[in-house]
């Protein structure tokens, strides 16, 4: 394998992860703070599609992937407003979130499926992206792919490192003590469901302004139900996103290299290899809970909290 | 077509069908319906069937009422939309293969209706007809065109599912660029999807890594028409014309174009002329077209592109003439032989000789 076959297969492998990290971490935060949104498919969607409007209307990136995160945020903001005030039920109000983002992406995208754009383009870093070998695998990605991973760092930070943090994760563990000793349980809920939605809206936004240069209806397919396993693989820890979504994309990419160099893997069995680890991690969560050594799950995951004082 | 399903997830967005109705009613205009797999805006497949039911409407007017339905999973779902649409209309076109079922269970309740099934081949009433058309044609000149313009001798092909249809298409293909090209090697890679721009693009991108400076797709969106423009290679438009997403890209493209078969049918209804058929045409019929070609192709390519055209639509060459041989060097067709569509063009299940990759399973 020549050099530069491998500094395409890591490229692809960071093109194909860096949707699924930004929506894992959202809804990995969302998750830490005891809600569960099932809506990240059509954040993402959402997000895709206005990233593609903006981009094409203004030429302007920031502006697209801003909009982007403004418009997952939308979306998440109907979720928040009907699960945290409303105390509708989670997982059907994130199912029809899902259903309604694909449904409006779809309508509200209907004359944009004729254009393309200016797709947003990796940025070398200067000097330090001209060392040899750690030049390009290391300095020489879009900047949309740095922002991943320092997302997926600051949202450790908030969490593990910042008081705020502490009182999410207590919140998520057990919301009626916290809104005994205080804490307004709500508002740290709805602030989590927005970030989740801003998260998925930069990751959808990323298929249709850096991987490729059109809106399609769905084109996100299904990759915002991906980013929900991968939480669970991740065992709601920040940096198992990255080997997670490195793992879940860098497949993908591998066996779509390895068909064409030849080698003989089944596409099929390869594909199902993710999917079989988060099981596996799930069941062996499930035995971790029994023995009453578990630290991960958020103990309050999608229940409703309703104050009764 | 069979299985043109997208993941089972989206199986769910089933519910944001779209139902367009036109509505001015004159004395007695036909109804016909028509039923697509994916998005209309996919600019591939369902794209061009849309096309072909906007050109029933320009050309009759107000003799007829067109309803179509897009998105419609291949599951139960379709016979429940197919069923809806028997009891307010006159013809029903059911555009993928995978709704063949449904079409024929709906058909045997509605005996009044008429139906229409594009790439299946059951027709146990006699209110259905079947309807395709030989892609694999368009394929060979395609291939012919590859083999010309490719300097590093590798096609790379994007392939959807493994059913006869794609294999016809990537033989066809292969065998046409062989032919002017001893040295040509194709790299295949399946992406389980007829319709995921995002492994498209990543197929796309492995390709032409991996040393294909052409490339052809047998999925529905643009997104690899939009990374061989990026890239600087040479890619074919599928199912309509994509040059919006490939101006230098693209060399031509295979183009359906249902219009006229669609008008038929629908006037034969009005006429009450309708019957029964199974319709398999190709390049003579204009069922299969092509987009204009490219201004940077040399003319010798081109000349050459439209000679096998002609010869294609006046029936002078067959894309599979023998001899071949299977990939596993065992006989297939005798030196000068041509196959019958039944079983061999419409069961293909092998790869032929020369292709140095594994058949799917």
């Amino acid at each position: 394998m020549n050099e530069s076959l491998f500094i395409n297969i890591i490229i692809g492998i960071s093109i194909a992860s860096v949707p699924l990290m930004f929506a894992a971490i959202g809804e990995l935060l969302v998750e830490r703070s005891g809600v569960l949104n099932l809506g990240v498919e059509g954040m993402m969607i959402v997000g895709a599609l206005l990233g593609f409007v903006v981009m094409s209307h203004t030429q302007n990136p920031y502006l697209a992937v801003l909009s982007a995160m403004l418009g997952g945020m939308a979306i998440a903001s109907i979720f928040a407003f009907l699960t945290q005030f409303l105390l509708t039920n989670q997982v059907a109000t994130g199912l029809a979130l899902t259903l309604f983002g694909l449904g409006f992406a779809a309508f509200a995208g209907r004359g944009y499926t004729e254009e393309t754009i200016q797709l947003i383009t990796a940025v070398p870093i200067p000097y330090l992206s001209n060392i040899p070998y750690l030049g390009p695998l290391l300095f020489s990605f879009n900047p949309l792919v740095y922002l991943a991973f320092f997302m997926v760092y600051l949202v450790w930070w908030f969490l593990f490192r910042t008081k705020q943090g502490l009182i999410l994760r207590a919140i998520g563990d057990n919301h009626d003590a916290a809104h005994a000793i205080g804490h307004n349980v709500v508002r740290y809920r709805v602030m989590a469901i927005l970030f989740g939605g801003a998260m998925a809206g930069i990751g959808g936004a990323f298929l249709s302004l850096v991987q490729v240069p059109i809106w399609g209806e769905g084109m996100t397919a299904g990759r915002g139900w991906i980013a929900l396993g991968l939480v669970v693989f991740a065992s709601w820890q920040p940096f198992r996103i990255i080997f997670g979504a490195i793992l879940f994309g860098g497949i993908t990419i591998l066996q779509i290299h390895a068909q064409g160099l030849n080698i003989n893997v089944s596409a099929q069995y390869l594909s199902m290899l993710p999917y079989l680890a988060t099981i596996v991690i799930l069941v062996s969560l499930r035995m971790r809970l029994k023995n009453k050594t578990n630290r991960t799950v958020p103990n309050c995951l999608g229940r409703i909290f309703h104050s009764t004082t | 077509m069979s299985n043109r399903s997208l993941s089972s997830v989206v199986k769910l967005s089933i519910l944001s069908v779209v139902l367009a109705f036109t509505s001015n009613v004159y004395a007695d205009p036909v109804k016909a319906a028509f039923v697509y797999i994916g998005p209309t805006g996919d600019h591939g497949w369902t794209f061009a069937h849309d096309q072909g039911a906007k050109y029933v409407k320009e050309m009759m007017g107000d003799d007829v009422i067109i309803t179509t339905v897009e998105s419609v999973e291949e599951n139960s779902d379709s016979e429940r939309v197919i069923t809806s649409l028997a009891r307010k209309n006159d013809i029903i076109f059911t555009t993928s293969f995978g709704y063949m079922n449904p079409t024929v269970k709906v058909a045997a309740r509605y005996p009044d209706v008429k139906f229409e099934h594009a790439t299946g081949y059951m027709r146990p009433t006699d209110n259905i007809s079947t309807y395709s058309a030989r892609f694999y044609e368009g394929r060979h000149v395609i291939g012919k065109i590859a083999g010309r313009m490719t300097e590093t001798n590798v096609i790379g092909y994007i392939a959807s599912f493994p059913i006869p249809e794609v294999i016809r298409g990537i033989n066809s293909a292969y065998l046409a660029a062989k032919s002017v090209n001893p040295d040509i090697e194709i790299k295949i890679v399946w992406v389980y999807s007829w319709y995921d721009p995002g492994k498209e693009a990543d197929a796309a991108n492995a390709l032409i890594a991996q040393g294909a400076d052409i490339l052809m797709q047998h999925t529905d969106s643009t997104a690899p028409m939009t990374v061989a423009e990026e890239k600087g290679v040479y890619a074919f438009g599928q199912a309509s014309n994509m040059r919006e997403w490939g101006k230098n890209a693209q060399l031509t493209g295979i183009i359906d174009d249902w219009g006229p078969y669609y008008l038929e049918r629908v006037q034969a209804v009005k006429d009450g002329t309708w019957t029964s058929t199974d319709v398999f045409h190709g390049v003579d019929s204009g069922m299969v077209k092509f987009a204009p070609m490219n201004n940077s192709m040399p003319f010798e390519v081109r000349n050459e592109a439209s000679k096998a055209i002609i010869d294609l639509s006046m029936g002078a060459i067959h894309p599979f003439t023998g001899p071949i041989n299977k990939q596993d060097g065992s006989a297939w067709l005798a030196e000068g032989e041509t196959p019958p569509n039944y079983p061999d063009l419409l069961t293909m299940d092998f790869y032929v000789e020369g292709i140095d990759a594994k058949y799917p399973n």
